[in-house]
């Protein structure tokens, strides 16, 4: 492996400082401005505490979380044994199925919510005017980035050898999605989970359309009278996000390396060296 | 030691679109014998093997395991062991967990899942590496435990779809005995898919020759190469020199020899003789109509390629210490010893 110079390192070194100090300033601005106090000088964490003493804020917080569990559940439900029953069962549905998922990145969340109406007459008269309904919108709009990702984790095994390797040893179609194809394809699954929670907790057009309190609706109206609390909920998402993602990126590394490191060390076998 | 059943594969079709993949195959493999299917790809050996496995349907045609028509029985209910051409160790599993993965589900006790798994391994050999991943295996350890992992649900058939194709020479040579040790061990009915010709009459009680979805011969491996039943066959098996000859009285005169012909050769006249270069004779003379074109050295055998008068190109198969003597452009006289060619029509 090529070694790195000392002003290789430096170089690395500047870029690692300016892009952090680039990212890391409009957070350490947000966390300033929300634990400043306006009126009487100095600090305050005021603005965090309303994030649970406020009722309302409280409620749409519990909401979006609930809404990203259930469109991650659904969306795990719906999109993965499809995807792995095109793949092996039907290939020559995986374009139109593709093209499927991918629509909803093509079309605005304006058109969408004017789309939706008549079907959401329907949604409320079977499930009531619960802001978790939107959970249905929600699990076709994170189509796109979950289907990419389970996608190009099902694309890295061989999924009918494996399937098939499972039914031969007797295991029925549901064990063999569940034992033998999810175990393999964790790292995409956890990738659609994460992207897809952090599509939930940033969507605002189709909410704020729909008339429900989600927290980013919440933040943009607390925004108009309460600065801080806005935006030390924004803090919050964005921290939690940033959680997910690190999440993200330390499993599938680990996984990574794992698939990656065929090289490892073995004594040689017994009878032949293979 | 016999633990097998009886295999019938009856009249199978299998179409594919336009393509028919498999037209009218009928086989019966006896308890406990191993049948290698042999065949150039898209002959339809894979599809006769993962139609008795249940992993694809005949269109037509009906396949029976121990006097049981399982036409309809899904793959996962059939008790048939797989070794697939691509590596199909579970990933997520150790060596361990997958060969006691098919005993996991039939629901087998934990004690009873890893003794039943930790003998296998004993039997390839591996038991020494059963808490490795597939990736920490090379490709002929991780064969072996998919033959372990397949032999622990003790199946009726097992079925071996060119488990060896994916490895070099040394580990498939190797693995192709160990295969065979194993098999006759436990005396599971066996089906071998391969396309090539040594490993087939290696391993083989019978083996089959396909082409074109259609078993040209069945036969043991020693009948098989001694007495080929077809053109194809004979090409196959390693027939691969075709010289002009006439046929009379059930003897074929070519190369100045006199030989007698095969069941399956034309009776009289003229046509080609399809002779395996070991059958070639060559020597060196300077008053001969044939040149030596080249000489490929083969290790312990060499081949000998000679431009004949007529200007076709004949090998000879030799000990390459004989084959020393020969060098491109030397000028040669060629013959066939008297062992039986099939002579077929121009």
């Amino acid at each position: 492996m090529k070694r790195i110079g000392l002003g290789g390192k430096v170089f690395r070194a500047v870029l690692w400082v300016a892009f952090g100090l680039f990212f890391m300033f409009p957070l350490y601005a947000m966390a300033d401005f929300s634990t400043r106090n306006l009126i009487a000088g100095g600090r305050t964490m005021q603005a965090w505490k309303n994030l649970v003493a406020d009722e309302a804020l409280y409620q749409a917080i519990v909401i979006s979380l609930l809404l990203a569990v259930f469109t991650v559940v659904a969306m795990l439900l719906v999109l993965v044994p499809t995807m792995i029953w095109v793949r092996l069962r039907t290939p020559w549905a995986k374009g139109m199925v593709e093209f499927l998922c991918l629509l909803p990145l093509t079309i605005p969340a304006l058109v969408v919510v004017v789309g939706l109406r008549n079907v959401y007459l329907w949604v409320t008269y079977f499930f009531g005017e619960s802001a978790l309904t939107l959970t249905f919108v929600y699990v076709v709009l994170v189509l796109p980035f979950a289907y990419r990702a389970i996608d190009a984790a099902l694309s890295s095994i061989d999924l009918q050898t494996l399937a098939e390797a499972a039914r031969s040893l007797g295991a029925g179609w549901p064990t063999t999605i569940l034992r033998v194809v999810v175990p393999n394809i964790w790292s995409g699954i956890l990738s659609a989970a994460f992207i897809s929670i952090a599509v939930v907790l940033g969507e605002y057009t189709i909410a704020s359309l729909s008339g429900f309190q989600t927290l980013q609706v919440q933040i943009v109206a607390i925004g108009k009278s309460d600065g801080p609390t806005s935006v030390a909920a924004s803090l919050a998402v964005l921290l939690f996000g940033f959680v997910l993602l690190l999440i993200l990126s330390l499993v599938t590394r680990g996984r990574r390396r794992v698939a990656a490191d065929p090289a490892v060390p073995t004594p040689a076998p017994s009878g032949v060296s293979a | 030691m016999t633990n097998g059943v009886a295999v019938e594969l009856n009249d199978l079709t299998r179409v594919y679109g336009s393509v028919k993949a498999l037209d009218g195959l009928t086989l019966h493999i006896e308890p406990g014998e191993l049948v290698a299917l042999l065949g150039p790809s898209g002959c339809g050996k894979t599809t006769a093997l993962r139609i008795l496995a249940g992993l694809d349907e005949a269109t037509s045609g009906t396949v029976s395991v121990g006097g049981r028509d399982v036409s309809n029985v899904p793959a996962n209910k059939r008790d048939m062991g797989m070794v697939f051409q691509a590596y199909s160790l579970f990933p997520h599993l150790s060596v361990l967990d997958n060969v006691a993965f098919g005993l996991k589900m039939r629901g087998k006790a934990k004690s009873d899942r890893t003794s039943g798994a930790a003998d296998m391994l004993d039997l390839v050999g591996l038991s020494a590496h059963k808490h490795k991943y597939a990736s920490e295996l090379s490709g002929g350890q991780q064969q072996r435990v998919a033959l372990a992992r397949a032999l622990a649900i003790q199946p009726r058939v097992l079925l071996l779809d060119e488990p060896l194709s994916a490895l070099d020479a040394k580990v498939r040579s190797q693995l192709r005995d160990e295969i065979r040790r194993v098999q006759l061990e436990v005396g599971t009915t066996t089906l071998f898919v391969t396309h090539d010709q040594e490993e087939a009459l290696a391993v083989a009680d019978r083996v089959g020759v396909m082409s074109q979805g259609r078993l040209e011969q069945l036969a043991a491996p020693a009948d098989l190469y001694a007495n080929p039943a077809t053109p194809f066959v004979a090409e196959f098996v390693g027939l691969n020199n075709k010289v002009p000859a006439a046929v009379s009285s059930g003897r074929a005169q070519l190369l100045g020899t006199s030989v007698p012909t095969l069941q399956g050769s034309i009776t009289s006249g003229s046509g080609v003789a399809m002779v395996r270069p070991e059958s070639v004779t060559m020597s060196p003379d300077p008053a001969g109509t044939s040149t030596v074109s080249s000489v490929a050295f083969l290790g312990p055998i060499s081949r000998v390629y000679c431009s004949l008068a007529d200007g076709s190109v004949i090998s000879a198969q030799m000990a390459s210490t004989q084959a020393r003597r020969f060098a491109p452009g030397d000028p040669v006289t060629v013959g066939v010893e008297p062992t039986g060619v099939l002579v077929v029509p121009e």
